[in-house]
């Protein structure tokens, strides 16, 4: 009688804490020596009811929730909700508070993917792209302090335009940055993009192919990195996107390489828009001007009763949005972000589902990373660009 | 008095000296190497921060240099945590052992003309078995730790140290071929008159390139660090330690690691030898630092500049690349050998 012998598969409990977990992911891996059989993502640790939180605040109160979803790109969460309510309401903010919009929400992609692509090159094992990239999201990081006070939560995206005009002086300061930046890319692309270890490492890595990348919901790098040319700023373009000249880097291959490589073409087209909404941004206002949503200026306000109750009115029960629903997207740096509200006449939304791009990624984990190596599934992971604050939400 | 001292003294220091003089030697050795473990850390956060805009330690002592001595220190002030799941004995033998090998390997270590301790003439196969052992240290923690990242860190440990050892013995047999001495200071000898004569710049420049890389993996240096890959497996074989045993890992690895550099300069950068023999009157031991140096500044930059291996494409440069290229080396040479009868 022959001896019955089980081979059991290694389990390994990969995070929560873990250094190449991206925050505080969870994944369970059946692992036959090194190569990963099953991968199990387990999300909800960073959960803190952000769309229950909304739905007791006002349109106002709920802004800076977003910040905190996806807190490696701000400003672009802002932005889907923002147009949500406009759409709503049924406005649009002045000419002048869409390029500032739309000039602020390419600046985001620049930190996002400015963070993602040496994140990636750090959990492949090169260290050194990440800290010079700090180098230069600390100058991005002062961008967002000189025009709202804040270098991450920014609040600064308000329904109807932008909370305050830019600062004197910073459109120059960002066009000069924007000359110098393409430099630096360079130097992360010759670290890296020719460096046999990072391409043996990323090539033919958790290939997805357009079918698939569509079948998995996919949006964003993820899906032009599949070749699928497909960016909401050019299907459904938003504030002052339709004005910009700029193409949509695709890949071919749909491997964590092209991933890589069409965030470092983003960043070359986002230089691009950044460049073209200064130089087109129209002088005028940056708040809509219907008094019952943008707030009263402060000289108004010294002068005038009525504008003085109108801003009482508007920061205490904030502004009435008529009843409906709408599913407003926006082309974040991390894939295609959304909200769905739904508003039923009060000050408040009734329901706000957010629709975080890492969610709909993550849940391919395992059909990227089955059969690779364990090494293979950290760069995978790395290559989805996963935030926890938007995917636990 | 002085009868006293030749009549009665005198030969019982005769007889005591060589029992002192081994024990006194061995701590002029150990001493500096251990200085010098420290102070290659710092170097390390220095090089590293500046390739990459930073100032490294600064805080600690002028300039920061006493940061090695307030790491150490913090280390030795831990508590050392056994994990509940461990084989305490295991798990505390295997970081002595990794820090004993690393040092008894200094023994044969020529740092200039007739500084050495021990002067064997199976000097080089010595410091081959030393280093070799090194991976029982790692194993026993991998395993004894009971924990799923160290043991696989240990495994990828163990394959690594053993497959880059086969090349590293046939790129070390080249060097025999053409110096015909097991013995480290006829090594250096004969690379002596200038460094058109050191093995780097002969035949051997290929080797030299192939046992520096091999080194690499042997220390589990970037790019060879899958062991210890901190993206992967947090820390590897070395997880569940903490304060003394973990320094003694720590020391044990740039211990090894500037052993390595020293077998490099022996072997392929001339040892002692001045680059050109105008400058012999700078001492020996200067110039073996220096080489030393020079290696292990490697060391760091290529640490600073690469990404990680896969544990296969690992396996893949040792045996497919490195193994077959060293063979033929071993033939090239041997040939060359026998018909020119260098």
């Amino acid at each position: 009688m022959a001896a019955e012998t089980q081979i059991k598969n290694l389990t390994v409990n990969f995070g929560p804490q873990h250094p190449a977990a991206h925050g505080v992911l969870r994944m369970v891996m059946e692992m036959d020596g090194e190569v990963v059989e099953r991968l199990d993502p387990h999300i909800g640790l960073l959960h803190r009811g952000t769309e229950k939180l909304i739905e007791y605040k006002t349109y106002l109160q709920a802004i800076p929730y977003f910040d905190r979803l996806d807190y490696v790109s701000p400003m672009s969460l802002e932005h889907a909700f923002v147009l949500g309510a406009e759409k709503l309401l049924g406005i649009q903010p002045p000419p002048r508070g869409q390029y500032v919009r739309t000039l602020f929400a390419e600046i985001t992609r620049l930190t996002n993917h400015l963070f993602n692509v040496p994140a990636l090159a750090l959990d492949i094992g090169a260290m050194t792209p990440l800290l010079w990239a700090c180098e230069q999201r600390e100058i991005v990081m002062e961008f967002y302090e000189r025009v709202c006070g804040a270098r991450l939560h920014a609040a600064y995206f308000r329904v109807g335009g932008v909370h305050q005009d830019l600062p004197a002086g910073l459109t120059d300061d960002i066009l000069e940055w924007a000359e110098k930046m393409p430099s630096f890319i360079d130097d992360i692309e010759t670290l890296l993009n020719e460096n046999r270890i990072f391409k043996q490492r990323t090539v033919d890595i958790g290939t997805v192919s357009a079918d698939d990348a569509l079948a998995w919901g996919f949006t964003g790098p993820m899906l032009r990195a599949s070749g699928v040319p497909w960016d909401l700023r050019k299907a459904q373009p938003y504030d002052a996107y339709a004005d910009m000249d700029f193409d949509i880097p695709i890949g071919k291959h749909g491997d964590v390489y092209s991933r890589y490589l069409v965030r470092v073409a983003e960043m070359r087209e986002s230089l691009r828009i950044v460049k073209q909404s200064i130089e087109k941004m129209p002088d005028g206002p940056v708040m809509t001007e219907d008094g019952k949503v943008g707030p009263p200026s402060r000289g108004e306000m010294k002068r005038s009763m009525e504008a003085l109750i109108h801003h009482f009115k508007l920061y205490t029960e904030g502004f009435h949005v008529p009843a409906g629903e709408t599913y407003t997207a926006v082309e974040a740096p991390k894939g295609e972000f959304a909200v769905y509200l739904v508003s039923d006449g009060t000050n408040r939304p009734y329901r706000c589902k957010i629709r975080a791009p890492g969610f709909a990624h993550l849940q391919a984990m395992n059909f990227m990373c089955k059969g690779h190596m364990l090494a293979d599934s950290v760069s995978v992971l790395g290559s989805i660009d996963p935030v926890f604050g938007e995917i636990d939400r | 008095m002085a009868e006293i001292f030749t009549d009665t003294l005198w030969p019982w220091v005769l007889f005591i000296w060589p029992w002192i003089k081994i024990p006194v030697l061995i701590i002029v050795i150990i001493v500096p190497v251990l200085l010098s473990v420290a102070y290659l850390t710092y170097w390390e956060r220095k090089i590293i921060g500046w390739m990459q805009y930073r100032k490294g330690p600064n805080v600690v002592g002028w300039l920061g240099l006493m940061q090695p001595f307030a790491d150490g220190l913090k280390l030795f002030l831990k508590e050392t945590i056994i994990p509940s799941g461990a084989n305490p004995i295991i798990f505390l033998l295997s970081p002595m052992i990794t820090f004993v090998l690393a040092l008894i390997a200094w023994a044969v270590i020529p740092f200039d003309e007739g500084w050495v301790l021990a002067d064997i003439n199976v000097g080089i196969l010595y410091l081959f078995a030393i280093s070799s052992l090194g991976v029982y240290g790692v194993v026993m923690a991998g395993w004894a730790s009971n924990s799923k990242y160290a043991f696989l860190g240990a495994l990828r440990s163990a394959a690594q140290m053993v497959s880059y050892e086969v090349s590293m013995g046939f790129v070390i047999v080249t060097v025999l071929f053409l110096v015909g001495s097991l013995n480290l200071s006829d090594i250096v000898r004969a690379q002596s008159g200038g460094f058109w004569n050191w093995h780097m710049f002969g035949i051997l420049a290929p080797m030299g390139v192939v046992f520096f890389v091999s080194t690499l993996a042997e220390t589990n240096r970037s790019p060879f660090d899958l062991p210890e890959a901190e993206a992967e497996l947090v820390a590897g074989y070395f997880v569940e330690y903490s304060s003394f045993p973990f320094a003694m890992f720590f020391l044990g690895e740039y211990a090894n690691m500037i052993l390595m550099a020293g077998m490099t300069s022996i072997l392929f950068l001339g040892g002692w030898q001045a680059p050109i023999p105008a400058l012999d009157v700078i001492p020996g031991i200067i110039w073996f630092g220096l080489k030393v140096a020079f290696v292990l500044f490697f060391f760091l930059w290529v640490r600073a500049t690469f990404p990680r291996y896969r544990y296969d494409q690992l396996m893949r440069l040792g045996w497919k690349v490195f193994l077959p290229l060293s063979l033929a080396w071993v033939v090239l040479v041997a040939g060359i050998v026998e018909f020119t009868g260098a």
